[in-house]
């Protein structure tokens, strides 16, 4: 097993590097350079040339490639081109807004996900299995922006509940942030419940088809202690595969949720860099995106391997 | 960024219940009265858009709106331009112009002083005049290339010694990028000024604290003991944060919305007449524009009125081709309006030979929100006249760098300027750098550069009136409609006047207001 880690691992340093070329190439290829976005519709032919030599613009990609990566390999993000400050001061503030978004949603959403999805699971076919689908996909139906806009106009507009900014600052309390992101939250607990939902309904449903549910049910156990004590956890591993597919969506799909909500995170941020040009902004923020990725997949390959018993005992010569 | 205000904005609301009884009248005077008198206290919340991770107050790069309205709140200018488009003292108590409007000398407004307890000298304002000109990155680079010398003659007198005569300087000095800081400032991420207010924190384009300052020099003004910005970029979390009375005033009202948005009793929509204005480009170098029949044909064949109510909903004037706006004191009102006439279009084909033509309009929602479908009304209504438009829509990223000056037909924007001579320079002028219709007019450049330098106003209208009948009748700008600025603001806002120049009152609504208890 532990050699099945280190691979993964491995894998998941050498995806890295090709997504730093891809998000390097990507940005190379974007039309418009930083300093007319600067300017603006200001700018003069003078301006801009004075601004892209100060800016250092005039460099070959492949060099400037070679500096941002050797940067970022030891952890300096490079520096804003439009103010000059380091990018990693202003960035990880705002990944941590994102992961504390995130983190809000998931503690909601994962334990309600997978507890009524075992729910589902165990009354099949009831009433609470038919409403608890027939809403979940209603949900996951409707795109962000206008679940989202729906709360504003409800919640906020008509009834003045919660407030439709997620205004958010460092040193705030706990109560007040959580009122301010409640909204935001629920938009994403929303659009992610009803895959994990189904996802976890339609696993436990295919291990309680095994012979040894039978067996178990047989043996004259309750519902519940078979779904929970045996069908559950030889269902985990697929789970928590789709749990870890929604925490990375949660993280890197949140653009528009921050946008409609105007919360300070990693995605509007890197709204905001991509209209400056600001490229080491842009890079910066698509490799930590893409980290999060990677990350989140190896955690759950890896605890898909660590779940399941097959893979954490491998039988020696046996194909 | 131009011309006289049009006085204030009732709402349609607020005039129909006016009409209502005439106890009411009888009961303004008194009301007006309690509301004249401005209240200390309070916290202002606003919502701007157009702000940034990376904004600071780098003078030289003050280009968006966020900055420039908390610039303002910081900093004062030279120059304040009022209501009615007029300039005003600020920290040039007053000034005098030589014979030709070469040599300026002002005054510089004593018993100032900045937030770190310094004492406003001709130091400070010639340092902060330096920062854009010669070897700058500054986007007022143009503007201060007009400035051959910036002389301190006192601690409170400067003298500014132009290349070439301009009656206009107030004018041009009260450019945003002309405010003060003190002499050798450069800690752009944390401001000092002598403005109304005072940061507290500031995280650029996310939020930011202003207090009140205690000492501020401008009577009636800094009524509030805080301000708060919130940066909010999406015009619909704008729009639903001013709904939901978490800010009390936003910028840069959607006009598709703004009608339902009047509906609200809470608020009120300030309408400000501006020089803002929408323009198709015609490159007067690249064929078939070379030309002059077709650009006149292209202009007969649009449907202004059509245009404004569809792509605007009503909320500006007609344009007639050149960008000086109704407003302006300088506007030429003998000018007849041009109109839709597809058979004059025709007419004008046939002068340059032509039975029909073809044209491709580069367009994007870049040049103005609206901008493709105000392509399409165009396209529509340019074919009874033979003009067969084709329209390509191009990415709103890079617009201005890929499409704007460089296409043969494409659409754009101006925000206005404070005189007609900065409008005309910077378009127009063969010499500028963003003559965006390549026109070049020997007759027009000469003209241009004798009115600037005219201190009789009465010669200068003649001049002004004849140049914009030249753009209109010559020139590669087909300029259907101006746009009017809108601001969306709590009625517990007292204060609040439409302002020529740009959303929020000039970007000085902090300053100025105050809030009702």
């Amino acid at each position: 097993m532990g050699k099945l880690i280190v691979q993964r691992l491995g894998l998941g340093v050498v995806t890295l590097a090709l997504v730093s070329v891809l998000v390097f190439a990507g940005t190379e290829l974007l039309p418009g350079d930083v300093a007319a976005a600067i300017l603006g519709q200001n700018a003069t032919p003078e301006s801009l040339a004075a601004l892209r030599e100060q800016l250092g613009l005039n460099a070959g990609p492949v060099a400037r490639y070679l500096g941002w990566a050797a940067g970022i390999v030891q952890g300096d993000l490079g520096v804003s081109l439009a103010n000059r400050q380091p990018v990693g001061e202003l960035l990880w503030p705002r990944f941590w807004n994102t992961m504390a978004l995130a983190g809000y949603a998931a503690v909601i959403a994962v334990p309600l996900a997978v507890g009524l999805g075992i729910a589902s699971a165990a009354f099949r076919g009831s009433l609470f299995d038919r409403v608890a689908t027939l809403v979940a996909l209603a949900t996951v139906s409707l795109p962000e922006y206008f679940l989202g806009l729906l709360l504003i106009l409800f919640v906020s507009v008509q009834y003045g509940l919660l407030p439709s900014l997620a205004d958010t600052w460092s040193g705030m309390g706990l109560a007040a942030w959580l009122k301010a992101t409640t909204l935001p939250m629920l938009v994403l607990v929303l659009v992610t419940v009803a895959q994990i939902m189904r996802m976890t309904r339609t696993t436990v449903l295919a291990v309680m088809d095994q012979p040894y549910i039978e067996t178990a049910y047989l043996k004259g156990m309750r519902n519940g202690r078979v779904v929970l004590r045996h069908a559950a956890p030889n269902a985990l591993a697929p789970i928590v595969n789709v749990v870890a597919f929604n925490l990375t969506y949660l993280i890197a799909g949140v653009v528009l949720v921050e946008s409609i909500f105007n919360y300070n995170g990693l995605g509007r941020f890197m709204v905001d860099a991509v209209s400056k040009r600001d490229l080491p902004m842009v890079q910066a923020a698509a490799m930590v995106f893409a980290a999060v990725y990677v990350v989140l997949n190896l955690v759950a390959d890896v605890a898909a391997i660590a779940l399941n018993p097959r893979l954490r005992h491998p039988r020696a010569k046996e194909v | 960024m131009t011309t006289r205000g049009t006085g204030l904005q009732i709402g349609r609301r607020g005039l129909l219940a006016g009409a209502a009884g005439l106890s009411a009248l009888s009961l303004l005077p008194g009301q007006l009265r309690a509301e004249d008198a401005p209240k200390r206290g309070g916290l202002l919340r606003m919502g701007i858009g157009g702000g940034s991770t990376t904004d600071d107050f780098d003078l030289r790069k003050l280009n968006d709106w966020v900055p420039v309205n908390q610039a303002y709140m910081v900093m004062n200018g030279l120059v304040e331009i009022d209501a009615d488009n007029i300039a005003r003292p600020e920290l040039f108590e007053s000034w005098e112009a030589g014979a030709g409007a070469l040599e300026w000398v002002f005054k510089v407004r004593q018993g100032v002083t900045f937030h770190n307890g310094k004492t406003l000298t001709a130091d400070d304002v010639v340092y902060s005049l330096n920062l854009h000109r010669g070897d700058s990155s500054s986007a007022a680079r143009s503007v201060a290339a007009a400035f051959a010398d910036v002389q301190k003659l006192s601690e409170h007198e400067v003298k500014i010694t132009l290349a070439s005569g301009n009656a206009d300087l107030p004018y041009v000095l009260s450019d945003y990028h002309f405010l003060v800081v003190p002499a050798g400032f450069d800690d752009w991420a944390n401001p000092i000024g002598t403005g109304p207010f005072i940061p507290e924190s500031i995280e650029p384009g996310v939020r930011a604290r202003f207090t009140r300052n205690p000492n501020y020099w401008k009577p009636g003004c800094a009524n509030v003991d805080a301000v708060e910005v919130i940066v909010i970029n999406d015009i619909a979390a704008r729009t639903n944060a001013l709904m939901s009375g978490q800010v009390q005033a936003i910028n840069s009202l959607d006009f598709k919305t703004v009608d339902l948005l009047a509906r609200n009793k809470t608020l009120q929509i300030v309408r400000s007449k501006g020089g803002q204005h929408y323009t198709f480009l015609m490159d007067c170098t690249q064929a078939p524009f070379t030309d002059v029949n077709l650009r006149q044909a292209v202009k007969y064949a649009v449907n202004r009125e059509q245009l404004l109510q569809t792509a605007l909903l009503g909320y500006g004037t007609l344009g007639n081709d050149h960008p000086i706006p109704v407003t302006d004191r300088f506007f030429n009102t003998e000018l007849a309006q041009r109109a839709y006439d597809p058979e004059k279009a025709k007419f004008f084909l046939k002068q340059a030979g032509m039975d029909g033509l073809k044209l491709t309009l580069q367009s994007s929602d870049a040049a103005f929100p609206g901008a493709v479908d105000a392509a399409a009304i165009y396209r529509t209504a340019a074919a009874p006249a033979g003009i067969e438009v084709s329209i390509q829509r191009e990415p709103a990223d890079g617009y201005w760098d890929n499409v704007w000056m460089k296409a043969p037909f494409c659409m754009s924007y101006w925000g206005g300027r404070p005189t007609a001579d900065q409008m005309l320079t910077i378009a127009y002028s063969s010499a500028s750098a963003q003559n965006d219709t390549h026109w070049a007019n020997a007759d027009f450049d000469r003209l241009l550069g004798e009115a600037r330098a005219l201190l009789d106003d009465e010669k200068r209208r003649e001049i002004y009136w004849e140049l914009q009948r030249m753009i209109h009748d010559e020139g590669g700008a087909m300029i259907p409609m101006f746009g009017d600025y809108l601001d969306g603001v709590s009625k517990k806002v007292k204060g609040v006047t439409p302002h020529p120049m740009f959303n929020l009152m000039g970007a000085r609504l902090a300053e100025k207001v105050w809030l009702d208890s």
